[in-house]
């Protein structure tokens, strides 16, 4: 589609403590319904927003960790995760929930959506989009 | 006298608790919640905050919270106790005051 831009959503904020990072999955999969070309980067805290394992029942707020997994079927597979933030908060990429995409070029075979990459790295591909989002 | 400090910022992204350690007086409690249970995770650059608070200040997570953000309790400081909301209660409680450092 020749009129698709380049969007980067930029997620910065923990899950739950506000409302951020709800806010910006709804607007993702906005983007991603009129056929954009979505990427996704996770930086500082908002690395926490992909931990697995997390249960809401007790604090009862929706528990929306479940939907990021479904942003394959919407064609969003570029998930970048800041290798700094993770180390920092003493995470590796077994905390996370794995994620995955099916290539239909190849018969649909299961790809990897996440990508750790270097701040230096996550810079150029800020550089490289039409359209920057920050939440 | 003695005060149960609660928190509920990431000591990743503010500076709370970093200022409640260091203006809580000895003896002290000191409860994690919300986005405060993030700096309770061992392993991390902010991890030391508590790792080098804990002999004057004794320090809670609620529980619900902590689950909530898929944080194994394995992997919290040692010395750090995981309470319910009716810890959280007692807590109030066993205190004279409470100070909700935002």
């Amino acid at each position: 589609m020749s009129d698709a831009k380049k969007f980067m959503y930029i997620n910065r904020k923990a899950p739950y403590g506000t409302v951020y990072a709800w806010e910006s999955l709804e607007v993702v999969l906005i983007g991603a319904a009129f056929e954009q070309d979505v990427s996704l980067a996770f930086v500082d805290d908002g690395v926490y927003q992909l931990m697995k394992g997390q249960d809401t029942t007790e604090v009862g707020i929706k528990n929306f960790s479940p939907t990021y997994s479904a942003l394959g079927d919407y064609e969003v597979n570029k998930i970048y995760i800041e290798k700094e933030s993770l180390e920092a908060r003493g995470l590796t990429l077994d905390d996370l929930q794995h994620l995955v995409w099916e290539d239909e070029d190849e018969d649909w075979a299961e790809k990897d959506s996440i990508r750790v990459v270097t701040s230096a790295e996550l810079a150029e591909l800020f550089e490289e989009q039409d359209v920057v989002l920050s939440f | 006298m003695s005060t149960l400090h609660t928190v509920n910022k990431s000591a990743y992204e503010r500076d709370t608790l970093e200022a409640c350690v260091r203006l809580a007086a000895k003896g002290g409690s000191v409860l994690l919640i919300e986005d405060g249970v993030y700096s309770a995770m061992s392993g991390g650059s902010k991890s030391s905050i508590i790792e080098n608070a804990k002999g004057d200040l004794n320090f809670y997570v609620l529980g619900p919270d902590v689950k909530a953000r898929g944080i194994d309790e394995s992997r919290l400081v040692d010395g750090v106790k995981v309470v319910d909301y009716k810890g959280f209660v007692e807590l109030t409680v066993e205190n004279d005051k409470v100070s909700a450092w935002l």
